[in-house]
Order: C-alpha cells, then sequence, then structure tokens
C-alpha cells in the first residue's frame, strides 16, 4: 500500500537533500553520486575477468588497480552509504520488507523484468552523461552547471514523452 | 585530491552517502510507484524534493561566498559535454520510467529488499558493461562532441549568480504552484483503486 504521509513532507526533505548536498561541496568539493561508484566496482570486477581487455582499454585502463583501485574510492563509499543509509531508514520506518513495488497490472515477474531492462538502459545513460540524477542533475543543479540542466531537461521530458505510451507498466 | 586523508576521504564519503541514503528513503525515493506517479502527475515528490534540494545548495553556496566562507572556484562543476549530456539524460529518462528507479534511488530501494531495486541495480551493472564495451567505438563523440568544459549559466547568459540563483528560485516556486495543482485535479480524475486498495492522499 502506498502512504504519501508514512514518507517526509516533500519540501522538508528537498531541504534536507540539499544541506546533505551543500555538506558534500563543502567538505569535498565535490558532489553526490548514485551511478560512479557501481561503475567502479564494475570496472574493478571485470578487471578481475579480463585483465587483458582492461589493460587496452581506452577508460578502464586508468581506473584499476594500484591507486586508483576502486576499493579505495570514495564514490564506492558514498554508494556504501546510501545502501547502509537507505537500510537504516527503512529499518527505522518498518519498511524493510522483502517484496516487488509494481502497478496493479504488472505481475512480480514481469515488474523484475522491466527492471532489469530499464536498469540497463539507465546505466548505460549514465556512463554516456558521465552522471545520474545524483551527479548530474542535483550536483551540476546547485552548481548550475549548463550541461547539468540540459541533462535534467532531457531526462523529465523522455520520462513524460513515454508515460502515456508506457502507462500500463504504473497504472 | 584527498582534504581528510585517504582514510578521512573514505570516512567523509561514507557519512555524506549514509545522509544521502537516509534522506531519499525518508523521501519515499525507495517506492518506484511513488517515483513514476511524477509522470503520471498525481505524486509530484520528485519534482519537489529535487528542486528544493537544488534551492537549498545553490542558495547556501551563493550565501557561503558572499560570507567569504565558501570558495565556489574550488566547488567542482560537472563539466558540459552538450551532446552525450543530452542523449544520455533522454536515455536516463527512458530507463526511469522503464525501471521505475534512477541509479541512486534503486540503491535505495535494494537496501530495503525491494526486488525490483535489485533487478534493477543488476541492469545498472549489466549496462555499465556495456557501456565499457562501446567505448571504443563511442569515445570520439564522448569525448569532443559539444565538449564546451566548464561552463555556468551565467557564463551561458552574461547574467551575474545573484540574478541567477534568484531566477532559480521563482522557477522553482512557480513549478511548486503549479505541481500543487496538478496534482489535485489528477488525483480527483483517479478514481480507480490504486495498487494493493492504498491511496494516495
Amino acid at each position: 500500500m502506498i502512504d504519501d504521509r508514512a514518507y517526509w513532507n516533500p519540501y522538508v526533505a528537498g531541504v534536507m537533500l540539499g544541506l546533505v548536498l551543500f555538506a558534500a561541496f563543502v567538505l569535498t568539493g565535490g558532489g553526490l553520486g548514485g551511478s560512479g561508484g557501481l561503475a567502479r566496482v564494475t570496472s574493478e570486477l571485470t578487471a578481475a575477468v579480463a585483465p587483458a581487455y582492461v589493460r587496452t582499454h581506452p577508460t578502464l585502463a586508468a581506473q584499476v588497480g594500484g591507486a586508483n583501485a576502486a576499493w579505495g574510492h570514495p564514490m564506492v563509499f558514498m554508494t556504501l552509504g546510501v545502501l547502509a543509509g537507505g537500510f537504516l531508514s527503512g529499518l527505522l520506518a518498518g519498511r524493510l520488507k522483502v517484496e516487488t513495488r509494481r502497478g496493479p497490472q504488472l505481475s512480480a515477474a514481469r515488474r523484475v523484468g522491466f527492471a532489469v531492462v530499464g536498469g540497463i538502459i539507465a546505466g548505460f545513460a549514465a556512463r554516456l552523461a558521465r552522471g545520474c540524477t545524483s551527479g548530474q542533475a542535483l550536483t551540476g543543479g546547485a552548481t548550475l552547471s549548463l550541461g547539468s540542466w540540459i541533462f535534467m531537461g532531457f531526462v523529465f521530458f523522455a520520462a513524460y514523452v513515454l508515460a502515456y505510451p508506457l502507462r500500463r507498466l504504473w497504472n | 585530491m584527498a582534504p581528510f586523508g585517504y582514510a578521512g576521504d573514505a570516512g567523509v564519503a561514507t557519512l555524506i552517502g549514509l545522509a544521502f541514503g537516509i534522506v531519499l528513503e525518508r523521501s519515499g525515493f525507495g517506492d518506484s510507484r511513488i517515483l513514476t506517479a511524477q509522470f503520471y502527475l498525481h505524486n509530484m515528490r520528485v519534482l519537489k524534493v529535487m528542486f528544493t534540494a537544488i534551492v537549498t545548495a545553490s542558495l547556501l553556496l551563493a550565501l557561503g561566498h558572499g560570507l567569504g566562507l565558501v570558495d565556489l572556484a574550488g566547488i567542482w562543476v560537472p563539466p558540459t559535454h552538450l551532446w552525450p549530456g543530452l542523449l544520455g539524460g533522454f536515455l536516463l529518462g527512458v530507463g526511469f520510467l522503464v525501471g521505475g528507479y534512477c541509479p541512486g534511488t534503486s540503491l535505495v530501494a535494494s537496501a530495503t529488499l525491494k526486488l525490483d531495486g535489485l533487478a534493477f541495480v543488476g541492469g545498472l551493472v549489466l549496462g555499465i558493461v556495456a557501456f565499457n564495451a562501446a567505448t571504443p567505438a563511442l569515445l570520439d563523440f564522448w569525448e569532443h562532441s559539444g565538449h564546451l568544459g566548464r561552463v555556468t549559466l551565467m557564463d551561458a547568459t552574461g547574467l551575474s549568480t545573484g540574478a541567477i540563483v534568484l531566477g532559480v528560485v521563482v522557477l522553482a516556486l512557480s513549478a511548486f504552484w503549479v505541481a500543487g495543482r496538478v496534482e489535485r485535479a489528477a488525483r480527483r480524475r483517479r478514481r480507480g483503486p490504486v495498487p494493493s486498495g492504498g491511496r494516495l492522499t
């Protein structure tokens, strides 16, 4: 059951998120990230499976091993923090429960299938754009980056364009 | 750059991530139905939370700069790569509506044991692997197409930081006013049962 009142008032939540974002700028000089840590871990896993492929790769080669190893990268720690924070908050709110969140017309199995497909598209997109809703939209939005505002506009544009054709997924 | 030393940076990043995860979960962003409701107009939390956060952080940055407490030159501004950013943004919107999450929110959904969130994270890894595989072919486009570097809205318009921040605040307040009206109208129109018999209020 969706109960909107179970969550923080959105404007209060927004101020809190803004404070976290500001703290990130002041303490690290950079902003927030949602996909960068995952990309770093993926690079390391790829290097473990296919070291020769990574050594000759134009962007991965510089990302793995030694001082650049994902296991020491701040983005990876931020990702671990996000997981821990989500877990803690869910636990305290009684929302820690194995379930599949889906539209009323979609079976759980189909919902999981669409989630994988959407994840693949989003993973590719976040690398292409050099960031996602966190690293581009929030971070670049607050620092008034031209490219990040254009990025954000196109995220919303695409989702609104697809909302009607894909209405059975969510309604 | 390691302002707090190696272990210190890791600790700071973990703590920021922790706070980020808590706020995302409390915003309702661990639920794909709430996130996608933005695009069916009956719950506009995504717009309200994101825009409020951007306004709050940019006001604090401007204020901190005005008081001489924050050096804006030391703050990282995502560089503008026009076409990869535009195309990536469009595709991220597609992935968002198809998959129900964006990367950060899917982490929070996974942490609260939502199977759709875990599936989305699995997809993200596959998508990252796919991009890496395509990098040699895309490299020229990815690095050079519309590469303008560190460009702010102030640079692009010639307006002052104060004027742009004021503009963002006015835009946000207008968006909140419109969102409130659209949300109420959309909820009045939705008469059918909402998932699991719950009703968005």
